[in-house]
């Protein structure tokens, strides 16, 4: 059961970083997980009063506050555009509107969990953390850390241009995903990115070892790579799929990935 | 904790715990539709609106809902009535366990998006659970009364 004993709504990033220096102290993003741990919380930080809740555009990025909802995102119209829809399709199946009016980005993407739809989707974009004390780092890089004691203020992804698909798949609806795809074509430098979670493991772009892809998508390097993925990529099994299935998932998701983004 | 919530439309000035949820503020404050139905923030029956969006209240601190504004059920009987009625009539339900969560969440969407699609109604419901219609009734229920609706609205 949750135990918290005091309640902070902080007034500035500094008061929240100091107190969440001490160990006993957290910060509450949305809580929708936090209520179902065992955990005794001396001070909950509340960062609901900063002002971190929206979503800035300009020409050249996204600026996505930690207290912007799942929900705010997945009907964000820029943000849609820009995904082709695919920030919708990511959200959409996550639970309900009701869970995803309080669960925030900043809370996805702190817990940095292995079955996130949300960390798929970003990390497959060129999206960076902006984190209180270090400054800005790049999400790939922070999805691998451990947890540490800074905060993320904003998520911040640049406006490059792109093509993207996203696709999960679930056993039923709302529950979370058996594994998570999202390709995206940079139109800049026409290099790709297919990133999967839900392995179950944490989301990673799959490395490109053997440069199948480098000299462009054709119907037989999208074949080669998504057997690439397949055989090479790490899976694991657990009571939504065997590591076998995820395989086999991962190769044709990555297959329909490509052929997607290169229409 | 000292919270002011306008809780139906009347301010609920009490003191609280730091950890009590906004699902056991509202009971505790006598509006008994709101229920928990499943301690994994999935089922969607202790749905509230906090500022007018609906939230699952098993799964928010009440000392966040501190000056905003909360509606239960037991607040929106007048615009609820039409609706809770015609799908009565439609029996669209069995036990009624989930209706308060699923009622709540139908007039959030109605006021989104008053003439929903099928495929509207079925993604924005998805996260209210209901262990023995199958759905079904329910879909079929608010899709006649969304025709009837419209039926009225052109008379």
């Amino acid at each position: 059961m949750l135990n918290i004993q005091n309640y902070i709504k902080v007034e500035s990033l500094d008061e929240a970083y100091e107190l969440n220096q001490k160990k006993n102290n957290k910060i509450i993003g949305g809580m929708m997980w936090m209520r179902m741990g065992d955990s005794r919380i001396n001070t909950a930080i509340d960062l609901s009063g900063l002002g971190l809740d929206k979503i800035e555009e300009n020409d050249d990025e996204f600026r996505i506050g930690c207290m912007v909802t799942l929900r705010q995102l997945e009907v964000h119209d820029g943000f849609n555009q820009y995904t082709g829809g695919c920030v919708k399709e990511a959200l959409r199946h996550i639970v309900g509107v009701q869970f995803r009016n309080l669960a925030t980005v900043g809370g996805s993407i702190f817990g940095r969990y292995g079955f996130s739809d949300v960390l798929t989707l970003l990390i497959g974009l060129d999206s960076y953390v902006e984190l209180y004390k270090e400054g800005i780092v790049r999400l790939e890089d922070y999805a691998g850390r451990s947890y540490d004691n800074d905060i993320i203020v904003n998520i911040i992804v640049k406006k490059r241009p792109v093509h993207m698909f996203y696709e999960a798949v679930r056993i039923t609806e709302t529950d979370l995903p058996v594994l998570t795809c999202a390709g995206v074509k940079f139109a800049d430098t026409g290099l790709c990115n297919i990133c999967i979670g839900a392995r179950p493991g944490k989301a990673v772009i799959v490395k490109d070892t053997y440069d199948i892809l480098s000299s462009g998508i054709s119907e037989e390097s999208i074949e080669k790579f998504a057997d690439f993925v397949e055989k090479n990529l790490p899976t694991q099994g657990n009571m939504r799929g065997s590591a076998g299935y995820r395989s086999h998932l991962a190769g044709v998701l990555t297959k329909r990935a490509l052929i997607n983004i290169n229409k | 904790m000292l919270v002011n919530i306008k809780l139906n439309g009347k301010s609920v000035v009490s003191d609280i715990a730091a950890d009590m949820t906004l699902y056991d503020f509202v009971r505790k404050h006598g509006c008994y539709s709101v229920k928990c139905g499943c301690e994994t923030s999935n089922c969607g029956l202790c749905t509230v609106f906090l500022d007018e969006k609906p939230v699952l209240s098993c799964s928010v601190l009440a000392v966040r809902a501190d000056k905003c504004s909360v509606t239960t059920l037991e607040g929106i009987q007048e615009e609820a009535s039409e609706f809770v009625t015609f799908i009565a009539d439609q029996g669209a339900e069995q036990c009624g366990f989930c209706n308060p969560g699923f009622v709540m969440n139908a007039i959030a969407l109605f006021r989104e998006n008053p003439y929903p699609d099928e495929n509207e109604i079925r993604e924005f419901l998805s996260g209210n659970l209901c262990r023995c219609s199958g759905y079904e009734g329910q879909l079929r229920g608010i899709l006649n009364y969304i025709k009837a609706k419209k039926e009225k609205e052109l008379q």
